[in-house]
């Protein structure tokens, strides 16, 4: 018992710090430029996408640094050329907009790759078991990939509470025009921003590119997720996007671990209601409901607490 | 004036006779209905590649004299939904015989509208030719007359796999893990059925259902494998779920015997060497690359040089060249035509054994073969996905000791 729990936290605390890698950008731009980015995600993917291109081209230690350059430059553009327009136009043509850039993210994503995945690996010089812990070996990369998240977590928390630049662009959202009256380029500050916010999820996408599978469909299937994270922690709190990443990494690992059923908890059904629905529903345990029970986090956040946990205003 | 007249005569004429002899040559057109795009593409472009190459063969030797094959494929993204549509696009682009492999749940729906489909379009046509999808139900309760399928269904592979462990005395703690939909839910309760009559002793520690094609990190799973103490597991994941449990059961360093149904598809065995598990992880299918025999090495070795990766399926080339008999077997093929000479066509495969197209449900019946995944040696010469390991066969179940019975009750169109 013991060594599940122990495992599971580890599992949980890794997971969660995947998911805080890619929060973090989504978080960023949100309590910046207060538009909530939906194509994040396909950011993300192209990341993993260029990482691994790169990476046959000149190794993975490059394309660690190029490919969320390159996403960076490539979000930076889209803040410039197309936000920027469809911002006089209000938050709802914001939202569609990155909306539908996800879908043209997706299809050119498939275009060029393909729709199926991509061998995508570890470098060999991550590829060996970092510790073990009750016979159980923990790699390397993994470690590699914790790490990085709390670097970017400090870096980003600094950089916006301590720095003369975190300061500028914290005014610069509730008060654009004295920013401007004060020499600063406002337009040149969001864009910015946007285009670290989008840098940060092509890092979490090279580095997690190789863990999980780089597919065409990645941003899809991990889009809805990171709303959870960044509504559970409170819309553009970064330390909120920590916690709920933690939590929701812990509380996916210790779920997928628990075998609770309620035929379990109130013993098993008469004979009458054996062959009804209700027999699917009792049988259930708490492990395959695992991947529900974020979204049920998020709607019981959204009715009892809107801020989320560590946000400051309503969502 | 009057040459004018005798040359559109001659030209009206000449026309008519090409056209006569043009009616019996045919282009019958295959859809391949599968999940091109996401995590389970990888194992479909295999699949895919096989039948290409088949096809093709088929076409360039003119193995169909004057008739033709024309493969199209169909992305159904592993969803029922798609699939019906892809089928009825395909039905409206011309295509009389459906092919499909991955996925009960989708083979089950499939069967259903080419039923429907064929009911309400008498003298239309369309036979489903499934490769791969192994949920019992398809020929038993749910089988139907245009359905034909030539992989061993998973109650004949448990059967199989659960005579080999009854004289495995090693084996004490036992672990399921299965993808939460018909046919991980059919191989749970069949495995737990079939031990309890050959092996009570071996105990059940655990019995886990994970979502099909969502999970992309199974380290919480395999953590729990390991909590467990178990010693066995055994699971019918295919495709991306296979590769990846057996890539985190890797990466935790889990030593555990692994009874399998598709740990030769695309990833696994890479997925499988990294294990270091030598010998130990065990599968179950129709075919090897170190069954020996020349022939299938001499065409695998083609198909390798061609494509890039290693032929994994026997099963499609008794699709293919039961297909051409039974078209070349008929004077007007079509899809009834052609389902009536598949109905109990017997067959000897590029191994040289027998099978048998069996008339109460369609299902193929063929030799069985449990291997396991070792080191390459003088027995297995021929290693997979380049990893320095191969198959080396453990049992081979004759094709009189996989014939289930069946509850089919097929009902014979008139």
């Amino acid at each position: 018992m013991l060594e599940l729990i122990v495992i599971s936290t580890l599992n949980g605390v890794l997971s969660g710090m995947q998911l805080f890698l890619m929060a973090s950008g989504l978080t960023v731009i949100f309590s910046m430029l207060g538009v909530l980015n939906l194509a994040h995600a396909s950011f993300y993917m192209l990341g993993a996408f260029f990482g691994y291109q790169i990476s046959r081209w000149f190794g993975f230690w490059p394309a660690l640094l190029i490919a969320p350059l390159l996403a960076g430059a490539i979000g930076a553009g889209v803040e410039r050329f197309g936000l920027r327009r469809v911002h006089n136009s209000g938050h709802v043509a914001e939202l569609l907009f990155t909306f539908g850039l996800a879908f043209a993210i997706e299809e050119l994503v498939q275009i060029i790759w393909g729709k199926s995945p991509v061998d995508f690996r570890v470098p060999p010089s991550l590829d060996f078991p970092a510790f073990t812990i009750f016979s159980t070996n923990y790699p390397v990369y993994k470690m590699f990939m914790l790490l990085v998240s709390v670097a970017i977590f400090t870096a980003l928390l600094i950089t916006l509470k301590k720095t003369r630049i975190g300061l500028i662009v914290q005014a610069a959202l509730t008060h654009p025009h004295m920013v401007g009256h004060l020499g600063h380029n406002v337009g040149r500050i969001f864009m910015l921003v946007f285009g670290i916010g989008t840098a940060l999820a092509a890092v979490a996408g090279v580095i997690a590119g190789p863990a999980l599978v780089t597919q065409s469909n990645m941003a899809g299937s991990l889009g809805p997720i990171l709303f959870v994270v960044v509504v559970v922690g409170g819309l553009g709190s970064l330390p909120g996007a920590f916690v709920a990443s933690l939590l929701i990494g812990l509380i996916q690992t210790f779920a997928v671990s628990m075998n609770g059923s309620l035929a379990g908890a109130f013993g098993p059904l008469g004979a009458a209601d054996e062959p009804t629905w209700l027999a699917d529903i009792w049988g259930v345990t708490i492990a395959q409901i695992a991947p529900v029970i974020p979204y049920a986090l998020l709607v019981l956040i959204l009715i009892f607490r809107p801020m989320g946990l560590l946000g400051t205003r309503d969502t | 004036m009057r040459r004018q007249l005798v040359c559109a005569v001659v030209a009206t004429v000449a026309a008519i006779a090409m056209g006569s002899t043009e009616t019996h040559a045919r282009t019958i057109k295959l859809a391949f209905i599968d999940p091109l795009s996401g995590g389970m593409a990888s194992i479909t472009e295999a699949a895919l590649n096989h039948f290409r190459f088949l096809i093709d063969k088929a076409n360039a030797t003119a193995a169909l004299g004057e008739h033709r094959l024309q493969l199209d494929t169909y992305d159904n993204k592993l969803s029922t939904q798609d699939s019906v549509i892809q089928v009825q696009k395909a039905i409206d682009a011309g295509a009389e015989i459906v092919i499909q492999g991955n996925g009960s749940t989708v083979a089950a729906a499939i069967s259903d509208f080419v039923n429907k489909h064929n009911e309400r379009n008498p003298g239309k046509n369309v036979v489903y030719l499934n490769y791969a999808a192994i949920d019992p139900v398809l020929t038993n309760e749910k089988c139907s007359y245009w359905h034909f399928r030539f992989d061993a269904h998973s109650n004949m592979k448990m059967e199989a796999l659960t005579n080999f462990m009854k004289d495995r005395p090693p084996i004490k703690k036992l672990y399921l893990i299965n993808q939460d939909y018909s046919l991980g839910q059919s191989v749970r309760q069949t495995a737990r059925t079939m031990l309890q009559s050959k092996r009570p002793d071996i105990e059940i520690v655990g019995d886990e259902l994970h979502p099909l094609a969502k999970i992309t990190d199974f380290s919480p799973y395999i953590a729990k494998i390991r909590a467990s103490g178990a010693d066995t597991v055994i699971t019918a994941n295919w495709g991306n779920d296979f590769a990846l449990l057996l890539k985190a059961a890797a990466d935790a360093g889990l030593k555990a015997d692994w009874f399998t149904y598709y740990a030769g598809s695309a990833g696994g065995p890479t997925a499988v060497m990294r294990t270091g598990l030598d010998g130990r992880v065990f599968n179950i299918g129709e075919w090897h690359q170190n069954v020996p025999n020349a022939e299938m090495e001499r065409f695998a070795a083609e198909f390798k040089a061609k494509y890039g990766h290693d032929w994994r399926y026997l099963n499609i080339r008794n699709v293919v060249e039961m297909l051409v008999r039974a078209i070349n077997e008929t004077k007007e093929p079509s899809a009834t035509t052609i389902a009536e000479r598949l109905h109990a066509m017997k067959h000897r495969s590029a191994l040289g054994a027998e099978g048998l197209m069996r008339p109460a449900d369609h299902q193929y019946m063929q030799d069985l073969y449990v291997y396991s995944f070792t080191r390459v040696s003088e027995a297995t010469k021929y290693d997979e996905e380049n990893t320095g390991w191969g198959w080396k066969t453990v049992a081979m179940i004759p094709v009189a000791q996989t014939m289930l019975p069946t509850t089919c009750k097929m009902e014979r169109p008139n």
